[in-house]
Order: structure tokens, then sequence, then C-alpha cells
């Protein structure tokens, strides 16, 4: 059995209230932060444990945490991002369902090393239900003395507020995020200046996301050099992923870092395969955002060493015939999945989610999509395919936030990787326009 | 006692060296060039969306992308991505690309590509061709052809107060009226709705603004998406003559330009400098009631520095006064459009080009009408 971290006790029975949680060794990190270490020490902990975000983009979270301006007598804040709305992940709603108290340990540990007095959980407005857990275990940890004032005696005192948001994939941006708690329209700031310097009411703030907080806990009672020594290389630790489409055994996993992806694929353990009489077509690593990459540079790299599931591994090759582990979506296709469909689908999401803020991202995603839709129902004609890449290129990197990038690189993969598909569909316009049908010349090549 | 002044950056934008104060914007610094030096105009980065009177505005059009090769001595390493010049401050020792580098224009293209896919070209209706800033951002940047084909969005016009009038299809949604409605006005009732491509400038359940200085969200507007409504379909901007006056008026600085068509003031708006911002934001009683030569004091004819319809048409008489110069101007600017056909002054060729992107029969069966 592989190393678990987050997901240790999640299957004992009610470990979502306080007493089980405690009784499983729970807040054990908090006592130990609070009673016996200086917020310096747990900040030099997190950035010996090498924990790289886990919200998509990878930064390191130790190194973040050290950026914060402190100046004297401005509050500090911590915000824990869970407006988790990426397509294809789901990690941070099943551990903030089944474990709302390790979220709000890390919350509590993380606040002492950085010195907030009031830290911030935004959820996605769709979770009601999950807001109320968390409601009810910050009730808890209250009655029980870990939150509030003068937590453990120590003389630190720490609030915790929940807020849902409007239900705005954008808000997952962490100044679009910080805007929305702020009561304004969720659009992405310019930065910089950035967050840890003008954050949450311009005052410093860090934003991160809900499994790299609910990583502290471990990383206090173990230690940051324990944590670093699971994984691979530079991405240390576990990180959840959640697998979906054409497997076995769809659903979230906690995977040690540098895992191959082909035994996370096909072995029991992990997604158990492609759903029988059927093979693999393509994979999205990642999430929606990230590049998709086509079976035969799955498993193996361009230059034919395996791929792992990690920071480093994945991104091998660059976009050309690499992808990126991003916020862990693993989406899988097998040959009966439309590419082109697919992708059309993808751009309808972020067309749909672009905050409308900046000129390339608000016209370039619905631009994308109406070429698309027209290329999937059979009105396309063959240079639409080029317009496609050329709009994906003009507005990768020209945007305020990543929103305008991770709405170009689905499309621009595709057209890289399944150029073939894209073309029969212009080609055979009537066939490729009937409900359910794919283009199986990659699947007899 | 001497006056201590703050240490001067360098900046080397364009191959041409600046000195600025710290705090200083790229675009700031450009501008500083091409007011010392008039015949760099071209070289500073076109705004759409940033305002300098306004404060926090800019960095959403993207229209001023730069290239920042080096981005301070002290780190000579190229800034990673394009960075938008109107928020960016210098670093002493940076190096800007702006005209000199193909990418940034060939982003900029992309730019008046993507404002007008969604911009119903309806200039000769429209009230702000002429002093339109898209219009000179597309004149300038801009390709000739469009590639979009799909269907643009479309809004119902709406009234906001009696003397504007909102007309979102128009609008590039670069938030400068939001930005005014905030900081220059009281009681916000004005912002965007929705996301996206849907989204628009509206005000509470069309609730309609109500207070002294709304007509300056007209002024800011870069595009004739925020009309007066007094001077709606009045006349074209470049019939008019600007005058600069001034009146003693209690709310605001009282000093606008008048814009006289023969004797009648047919608008009247706050003054702008050379980059078509607005000096000092007026009261909507000067803005819409004073409409009298009577209520003003006459200062003189505006200067209108930059190059406009308006500056190229009516006052640089030593230019005017030469019988071929509007064709001359007009050809010299076209060419550096990208276009596939060759421009030129020649009535033949003019004519045989037309005949070719037009319905050929049509016009033949035209010409041979004429010649007989």
């Amino acid at each position: 059995m592989a190393k678990k971290i987050l997901t240790e006790h999640i299957n004992v029975p009610g470990i979502e209230t306080f007493e089980v949680y405690r009784k499983q060794g729970g807040y054990t990190a908090v006592e130990k932060a609070i009673k016996t270490m200086t917020p310096e020490e747990v900040v030099e902990e997190a950035k010996k444990s090498g924990i790289r975000g886990r919200g998509g983009a990878g930064f390191p979270m130790g190194m973040k945490w050290g950026f914060l301006a402190k100046p004297e007598g401005v509050p500090r804040y911590l915000v824990c991002n869970a407006d988790e709305s990426e397509p294809g992940t789901f990690k941070d709603h099943h551990l903030m369902k089944c474990l709302p108290h390790l979220l709000i340990e890390g919350m509590i540990v993380s606040s002492f090393a950085l010195g907030a007095n009031k830290s911030f959980i935004y959820v996605r407005g769709e979770l009601m239900y999950v807001i109320r857990i968390l409601e009810k275990a910050i009730e808890e940890a209250k009655a029980n003395g870990f939150l509030g004032k003068n937590i453990l005696g120590s003389g630190y005192d720490l609030e915790l507020v929940v807020q849902p948001g409007g239900g705005a994939y954008i808000c997952g941006e962490e100044t679009a995020l910080l805007e929305s708690l702020e009561g304004k329209r969720g659009n992405p700031r310019n930065k910089p200046p950035f967050p840890a310097v003008k954050g949450l009411y311009q005052s410093p703030t860090v934003v991160n996301n809900v499994e790299s907080i609910a990583n502290m806990p471990w990383v206090i009672n173990h230690g940051g050099d324990a944590y670093a020594a699971i994984g691979i290389g530079r991405s240390t630790g576990t990180k959840l992923i959640s697998a979906s489409g054409h497997i076995q055994k769809p659903g979230v996993y906690e995977i040690e870092l540098g895992v191959s992806v082909d035994e996370f694929l096909y072995s029991d353990e992990y997604c158990g395969g492609i759903r029988k009489g059927h093979h693999l077509k393509a994979l999205v690593a990642g999430g929606s955002s990230v590049p998709i990459l086509p079976a035969h540079l799955i498993t193996k790299t361009a230059a034919g060493e395996d791929r792992l599931m990690s920071y480093e591994s994945l991104s091998d090759g660059g976009f050309a015939t690499g992808t990126m582990l991003g916020s862990g979506g693993f989406i899988v296709f097998d040959e009966t999945a439309c590419i082109v469909r697919n992708t059309w689908n993808f751009s309808r999401f972020y067309h749909h989610e672009s905050c409308g803020q900046c000129s390339p991202c608000r016209e370039g995603t619905g631009w994308m999509e109406k070429v698309l839709h027209r290329i999937e129902h059979g009105h396309g004609s063959m240079h639409d395919i080029d317009l496609l890449v050329d709009i994906a290129k003009k507005i990768e990197g020209n945007t305020i936030c990543p929103l305008g990038d991770a709405s170009a690189w689905p499309i621009a993969s595709a057209v890289r990787h399944f150029r073939e598909e894209f073309e029969w569909h212009i080609t055979n316009p009537h066939e490729a326009s009937q409900p359910g049908a794919v283009f199986m010349g990659a699947v007899l090549a | 006692m001497e006056e201590i002044k703050p240490q001067l950056i360098k900046i080397t934008f364009d191959g041409i060296e600046v000195e600025v104060e710290p705090g200083t914007t790229i675009m700031q610094a450009a501008r500083k060039i091409a007011e010392a030096d008039e015949s760099q105009g071209h070289l500073v980065p076109p705004a759409m969306c940033y305002y300098k009177p306004l404060p926090t505005s800019g960095g959403k059009c993207r229209a001023c992308l730069v290239r920042v090769a080096q981005g301070s001595a002290k780190d000579p390493r190229p800034m990673p991505k394009l960075v938008p010049s109107c928020i960016t401050q210098v670093q002493e020792g940076m190096v800007v690309e702006n005209t000199t580098n193909p990418a940034v224009l060939d982003t900029r293209k992309s730019i008046v590509e993507f404002l007008l896919i969604n911009h119903p070209l309806d200039c000769p209706v429209c009230d702000q061709a002429g002093e339109c800033h898209l219009q000179d951002f597309s004149f300038e940047h801009g390709s000739a052809k469009t590639r979009y084909e799909e269907e643009r969005r479309t809004f119902e016009k709406i009234d906001i107060g009696p003397f504007v009038q909102l007309h979102m299809t128009r609008c590039i949604l670069c938030y400068r009226c939001v930005y005014t409605a905030d900081q220059i006005t009281n009681n916000r009732v004005h912002g965007v709705m929705n996301r996206g491509d849907a989204s628009e400038i509206s005000t509470y359940i069309e609730k309609a603004i109500d207070n002294d200085f709304s007509g300056n969200v007209i002024d800011v507007c870069p595009v004739g998406a925020l009309t007066d409504k007094t001077y709606r379909f009045k006349s074209r901007v470049w019939f008019s003559k600007p005058e600069d006056a001034h009146c003693d008026c209690d709310k605001c600085s009282g000093k606008v330009t008048l814009w006289y068509r023969g004797d009648e003031v047919i608008r009247v708006t706050a003054r702008k400098n050379m980059w078509g911002e607005v000096n000092e934001f007026i009261c909507n009683k000067c803005r819409f009631e004073r409409k009298k030569t009577s209520d003003w004091v006459i200062e003189g004819p505006t200067k209108v520095k930059r190059s406009s319809v308006i500056s190229a048409n009516k006052y640089r008489k030593d230019l005017i006064a030469k019988p071929e110069f509007a064709l001359k101007l007009a050809a010299t600017q076209f060419k550096p459009i990208d276009d596939e056909r060759a421009y030129t002054t020649d009535i033949e060729t003019v004519r045989h080009q037309s005949i070719e992107n037009n319905d050929k029969a049509n016009h033949r069966s035209l010409l041979t009408d004429n010649r007989n």
C-alpha cells in the first residue's frame, strides 16, 4: 500500500466529528505548533517539506509563505481556496466533505505560522452542504478551545470564516477570489502587486489550496524532512488525483508522487484500467486546462522513458509532447470519445466562465467556441483549424489571469495531437455531425 | 532651502533614453518622450482602457502590451510575457521594446481583431466617429479584413438618465465609465453585469444615473457606447469647430470645449489633452444646459495636438492649402494597412480595383452605360 498522508483515516466511521478525529490523533499538530514552536519554525518546516501548491500551478508553498510582507500594524490574512471548479477535479470537495477537521487543523497551523488572526475558507457556492459540514466542524473546534480567543492558553487568537462563493470558476483565481471575498465582482486583479504584499483588504495575504493546507498537520507532526522524503525529486509528498472518464474505478485516489502513469491507470489499486472491451485514446492529466495527450505519449515520454505522476515527468517535453500535473483532474478517454466534441465542450466551459475583463480572453474564448461548434457540426473548413491555433496563440500569455492560457492550451494541444480528427470532421461533415460519430482512423493506424 | 528631488530613473524605450521619476509607468515614460518631441508620437503604446485621470484604470484591454527586454539594471533578465505598459512601473535600466518588436506589433494586431469581432461597424452613423479611440487604434494597428464569420452580439439601447444613452453593442468593456461613476460621483449605481462576452455595462435595473457629474461617462468612453442625447445625430465631429471656453461654475472648474456648427453650440465637452484624456471633469449643468455662446467666455480655438480628423481637415492650413492634400494624406496613411490591394491615387486604377472587388458584371454594364 502506498503512503497515505491525507486520507489515512478517511474510512473511520464518524471521522467528520471532533471526538473521532481527535481520537485518531487529530489536532496534535495544533498543540505541537502552538505550544512548542514559533511561527518562523512552522514556516521553516513548510519550506523543508518542499510541498508545492496543489491548486494547479505547483508553486512551492513554503516559498509563498516566505514572500508574505509583514509590515507593522497591518493585519495579515490566510485564505483557503476551496473554489474547486475545474472540470475533472473533485478532490477538495471529497476532502472537505469527509475530513473537515483536517482542513481546519491545517488552517489553524498555517494561520499561526503566518500570524493571521482571521482566516477565510472560500468554498465554491454550489457546495452548500459542504459549507454546513465545515461550519459545524468549526463550532466543534471552537467549543474545544482550538479556535477563538486565546487558543490553548497561548494568547494566540484565530477566527475562521467560511465564505460561500457565487458559483464562478474565475473566483478560483487567487486575486479574483480576494475581490469576491471583499464583496466585489470576481475580476482578477493586475499583478503586481501580488497578494503577498497587497491582498485581501489591501493587506498581505496568502491564498492556498485546500489540499496544500490539509498537508500541514502531517508536516508539523512528522517534520518537513520526513515529508520531503516521500515522493520523487522536487515533487514531494502525496497528491490527491480525481480520476474520471472511461476507467473501471473512477474516484479520488491519494498517490505518492512518482508513481508511474502506467501503474496509476492500470493497477487495481487505482483506476483499474480502461473499461472492458475498449482501449485508451487520450488523456487529460491535470484538469481540463492542461494539454491533452494522445495514447502513445501518456505512459512513455517522447524520449521513451516511463512517465511518472509528478510535476516534472508529466511536463517532460514541454507542451509539444508533454502536459502538466495541474490540479490532478485525471480524465481518461477511450476510443469512443470524439476529441473535437470534447474540445468544443471544454471551450464552451471557458467561454461561459471568462470574466470578460480583458479583451483577448473575453472575445477569444467565445470565438474559439463558435469555430469549434462549427467544425463539430459539419460546417467547418480547413482554414478553421489554423484559425483556432492562431486564436489560441494570440490569447496565450496576453491575459490578466491564467484563464486565458487555460482556455487556449486544451485547444492548441488537441489540434496538435489530433489534427487528423479535426480534418476528418471537415472532409466528412455529414458523417461527423451525426450523434456519437467518432473518427476511427487514429485507432486503426 | 534646497528642494529634495527624487532620484530619476533612466529607461530605454524603443532605443530612446528617457529619465522619469520613480513610480512612473512605461506608458507615461513613452508619453513623456512624445510630449518632448511630437514626431515620436507613434511610439506611444495605444490605450483603450487606461485613463490617467482615473486611478486604478488600465490593464484590461491589453492594447498597450510591450516587451521588456531587460527588467532592470540589477536584474537584466527579460520579462517572460508581454506586459501592459499602462500599469507596469519602470525600473532603473529597463529596456522596453514597443514598435521595434514584431511580436508586440503582431499581438497588437490581434487585440484589434479581438476588440472588433463584437463591435458593429456602424461608424457611418456613430456619433463617436472621428474621435473614436477604437477607430484610430484599428486604423493604425489593425488588419483590413476580418476572419470572424459568426454573428456579433447585440443589445438594446438603454436610456440612463435624461442625458446619456447607452448602446452596449458598441461597448468594448474598458470599465472607464465604471471607474468614473465610482470615483467622481457618489451613490454607485453603475457597474458591469454578467460575465465574459455577455457582460454589459448597466445601471441597477435600468435606473437613471442621477448626479451632477454623470455626463463625464460620455467623455471617457473610448467608443460610441455612451453618447450625449443632446448631441446625438446632430452633426459629425469633423464638421464642428472646437473652441476653448470657460464660465464661472460653482460645481466644477467650468473649463470646457465648445463645439460649434456655424454660430450654434451643438455640444459641450471637457477639455482633453493630446492623449484624449480629460483635464478636468465638468458638471452636467455646463455640459448639457449651457448651450449658448453668451453663457461662456471664449478663449480661442482648441489646439488639437495629435493627428485626428479634426486637426487634419480644419486646422493645419499650411497643408490644406494644397489641393491634393486630402488624397495624399489618405494614400500615405493607407499604405501601412495590411491589405493585399495596392493603394494608388490614380483614378483609372482605383476604378479597376473597385470593379474587381465588386460584382463585375454589374459594374461593367454601368461603365458601358456611362460611356455611351
